[in-house]
């Protein structure tokens, strides 16, 4: 034990896995003060994230655009930004899969592509805009991305209604040729709407973990994370860096809206308020340790919990709302890394 | 005579040094009284000792012939002491009245007080002619009207026993002279003046007395109007140089780096190097000396092409290369050992791997088609971490957890085996031990003697004099005279570097 403790990655993995048992345990905590039962709560929950296919069904399902926003904020983290404007990168890149999706006639294996390719692109779009500030005008980008998510929302609204519009606050349906949804994966869990993005969401992590640790582009991008100085001084553009690094992040983002558009809903519905996907990604950065693969974790985690609050609300009579009240403490406690950090060199030394 | 403030035999340590040994201070009443010392001679710690931020060991302070002690900066506020710092504490978006309140601010009925503080700051203000404008804002005003604000801030205090920390050293000379008009304004109103400097003009053109400090010690006090600029000097600097480099005379080539007529900026757009001529040849270390804050560092960032130049022309081997990108700098020949390892010289966060080729990562074999070949990357760590006795636990250990000495180390094993036909070398020794002191000048002089130009910046006068072959002394912005080292001593140089002139027996 004292050998693992001294090892600084596992240290650094131990972190986001202690927060997240004790987030569930405070929230018994708080279960119990209410006076509800955590043992059958936590039960109904562990039930609904695997207590039947159906459920696996839903919880993969729900990954698959947390892991995309997550990879959003994580990319634009680990080179120094913070990228709140995930949300309104998923709204256009809903919007431009399922626009693309609808209006056009092509083959599956040319239409879909497409159609992620359009979201990535819109999204990206939308990630230039407070990129291009940052660098030439130092405008900070958390502003900047938060007007863009307004932007988002309004612009998307308007443009479904004037253009996709088939009535009761929906645009058309995507075609078949451009849908991520699968009969075969419907079947084998019991007619839940899983689909094939978690494969694009996956492929798109394994993209972004070789993007940054294996080219000398990711090399730059990290770089310019670390230290803006130290990367002019060794010869680095750091403006086409940010610029760069905002313009992925929001092709992220962007593709995270295609899985909702092209998979779950096949359809984009007129939103008067956001959706939250994008946000829970900062989230799912934060728990993940911004690592491609820790995302990947953190996102099944919070899919988890979020499909299977209904359930718990159900069985247990826990009101689902807890569950938002367990995942804001597991980011508290990541947040507060610092404490358990402490707690481990505490564990430690004694060990000495 | 009586003294407004005696200082006697303190002596304050700091783990493992002794930043103030012996030190006596003794400022008259109505008189300008200079403290004197190279850089880390512990002027500022004597200082902070007589402004309540440090409690000293040994020692005791006198203020107004009594004694007292000085527990935190509030006790020295109320015995009159006020300090004007090197480094203006203002709140930028704050008036100057909101500025000087802050901390004491006038209430009536619960509510501040404009007004009234306005008047008064404009009053005290008047006396001392300073003309500061109570409700202008800080961030519109200048740096040498700043300077002011916190002048305003001490007399507003009560101070009458004033400290100035290096005044001079971020004003223009314009600001300088009208500062000086400042100071002997305040103390014809009847304020005693301690200023802290090692700018041997200034001394000279203000102060009455003059108190010496040497690498912690006290040297004495001396009558400026008894002495000159070549006697403080030797004072401030005043000791036999024992360890030298070992090297043979330089054998000069051809001219690498000429540097003509460039005039740079500095970051608050007003010209730190102005209209500066150099040339570096292949086989020669040419030392800059100067003091801090006399256009180096923009020299610097112009030749490695971090900042832009207004004019001139920079040419390596022949080629020009004003105001080209730092990549194409680089890979003309440039190598540079930057002043601030951790700003400049290394991503701390990354291995030491990764900051080895942090100049060459784009290149084969480190990378091909785009993608890093790590293998290659820390197979060329390995290999300079031996050969530059790089003591890391490995090649995969992020650089923020080596020591100093050994992060140096790695940037030199960088730069160096890039084999640039120009080195820049920026204070290149700062902050480490002897060893490892050792280690880089020999690297520096093998380099030399391969035949590499070799330019070094330092404010340490041993290590300008120990390894160059020519001595540039810079002054304003310009290379004001070209000394060889062999003929030339510390004072003479000290002299230079404060603006004096050499008694030179032919032009050369």
């Amino acid at each position: 034990m004292q050998r693992l403790l001294q090892n600084e990655k596992i240290v650094n993995i131990l972190i986001p896995v202690m927060a997240a048992v004790l987030g569930m345990v405070a929230g018994a905590i708080i279960m119990f003060l209410g006076g509800y039962d955590p043992v059958k709560g936590y039960t109904a929950l562990w039930n609904g994230i695997f207590g039947s296919p159906r459920s696996i069904g839903e919880t993969i399902r729900a990954m698959s655009p947390l892991i995309l926003a997550g990879l959003a904020v994580g990319f634009a983290f680990k080179t120094g930004l913070f990228n709140i404007g995930v949300e309104g990168q998923l709204l256009v890149g809903w919007l431009a899969s399922v626009w693309i999706g609808y209006a056009l006639n092509l083959p599956g294996i040319i239409h879909l592509p497409l159609a992620i390719i359009a979201a990535a692109a819109a999204g990206a779009l939308w990630g230039l805009v407070p990129g291009l500030l940052k660098a030439y005008f130092k405008v900070h980008e958390v502003i900047v991305t938060i007007m863009m998510n307004y932007i988002a929302l309004y612009v998307t609204a308007d443009l479904i209604k004037r253009f996709l519009y088939a009535g009761n606050e929906k645009s058309y349906k995507v075609k078949e040729s451009a849908s991520l949804a699968s009969s075969f994966l419907a079947t084998i869990t019991d007619n839940s709407r899983l689909h094939y993005g978690i494969v694009v969401a996956i492929l798109a992590a394994i993209i972004m973990w070789y993007l940054l640790e294996k080219t000398t582009k990711g090399f730059e991008l990290r770089a310019v994370g670390f230290n803006q100085h130290a990367s002019s001084y060794a010869g680095m553009s750091v403006k086409k860096n940010i610029i760069l690094s905002m313009v992925i992040s929001g092709a992220f983002g962007g593709m995270a809206g295609a899985m909702e558009g092209l998979g779950t809903f096949q359809n984009m519905t007129v939103l008067s308020a956001f959706t939250g996907t994008g946000f829970n990604g900062i989230a799912v950065a934060l728990l993940g340790a911004n690592h491609a693969f820790g995302i990947i974790l953190a996102a099944a985690l919070f899919g988890g919990l979020r499909t299977a609050a209904p359930q718990m609300s159900f069985n247990a009579n826990v009101p689902s709302e807890l569950i938002d009240i367990v995942i804001a403490l597991i980011i508290f406690f990541v947040a507060s890394s610092y404490l358990i950090r402490l707690l481990l060199t505490r564990l430690r030394k004694e060990g000495k | 005579m009586e003294f407004v403030i005696e200082m006697n035999n303190i002596r304050k340590e700091f783990p493992g040094i002794v930043a103030n040994n012996n030190i006596t201070l003794q400022v008259k009443k109505g008189e300008i009284h200079a403290l004197l010392g190279e850089n880390g001679a512990g002027k500022s710690t004597l200082m902070n000792v007589l402004f309540g931020l440090y409690q000293p060991e040994k020692g005791e302070i006198k203020v107004k012939g009594k004694t007292v002690k000085i527990t935190d900066p509030n006790v020295a506020n109320e015995l009159g002491i006020g300090m004007v710092h090197q480094h203006f504490m203002l709140v930028q978006n704050f008036s100057v009245t909101e500025n000087i309140i802050l901390g004491s601010e006038p209430t009536k009925n619960g509510s501040i007080n404009i007004k009234l503080a306005a008047n008064e700051i404009a009053e005290l203000s008047k006396k001392y002619g300073l003309a500061v404008d109570p409700y202008a804002k800080i961030e519109d005003i200048s740096v040498g009207m700043q300077q002011r604000v916190e002048i305003l801030k001490t007399l507003y205090r009560g101070a009458d026993i004033l400290i100035f920390d290096e005044p001079t050293a971020a004003l223009t000379p314009q600001e300088i002279k009208e500062l000086i008009q400042i100071l002997k304004r305040l103390i014809n109103e009847g304020k005693s003046i301690i200023l802290i400097t090692h700018k041997l003009k200034e001394i000279m053109e203000v102060c009455d007395r003059c108190t010496v400090i040497r690498k912690g010690e006290g040297i004495g006090t001396v009558n400026v109007a008894d002495t000159n600029e070549e006697q403080l000097a030797a004072l401030m600097v005043g000791r036999e140089v024992n360890f030298s480099v070992d090297k043979v005379d330089a054998t000069p080539g051809k001219d690498v780096l000429v540097i003509n007529n460039l005039t740079v900026h500095d970051a608050r757009n007003i010209p730190s190097v102005v209209g500066l001529d150099l040339t570096v040849k292949a086989g020669e270390i040419l030392g800059i000396a100067g003091v801090d804050g006399n256009g180096q560092t923009e020299l610097i960032e112009a030749i490695t092409g971090l900042r832009k130049a207004k004019s001139g022309s920079i040419k390596l081997n022949g080629k020009e290369l004003i105001n080209h990108s730092a990549r194409k700098i680089t890979e003309a020949g440039i190598g540079h050992i930057p002043q601030d390892r951790h700003k400049h010289g290394l991503v701390l966060d990354f291995s030491v791997g990764e900051n080895i080729v942090l100049q060459s990562y784009y290149k084969q074999p480190f990378s091909k088609f785009g993608i890093l070949n790590f293998n290659k990357i820390f197979e060329q760590a390995k290999k300079l971490i031996k050969e530059y006795d790089v003591r890391t636990p490995s090649e995969y250990t992020p650089a923020r957890a080596l020591s100093g000495g050994n992060q140096q180390k790695a940037i030199i094993a960088r730069e160096v085996d890039r084999s640039p036909d120009f080195l820049i070398a920026a204070q290149p020794t700062r902050g480490l031990d002897v060893g490892a002191i050792e280690f880089i000048h020999s690297k520096l002089v093998e380099e030399r003697d391969k035949g590499r130009a070799v330019l070094l910046v330092s404010f340490e006068l041993d290590e300008v004099m120990n390894l160059s072959d020519r001595i540039a002394v810079i002054y304003e912005g310009k290379i004001v005279d070209i000394v060889d080292p062999k003929t030339t001593n510390e004072q003479e140089l000290g002299l230079l570097m404060a603006g004096g002139k050499r008694e030179r027996e032919g032009v050369s």
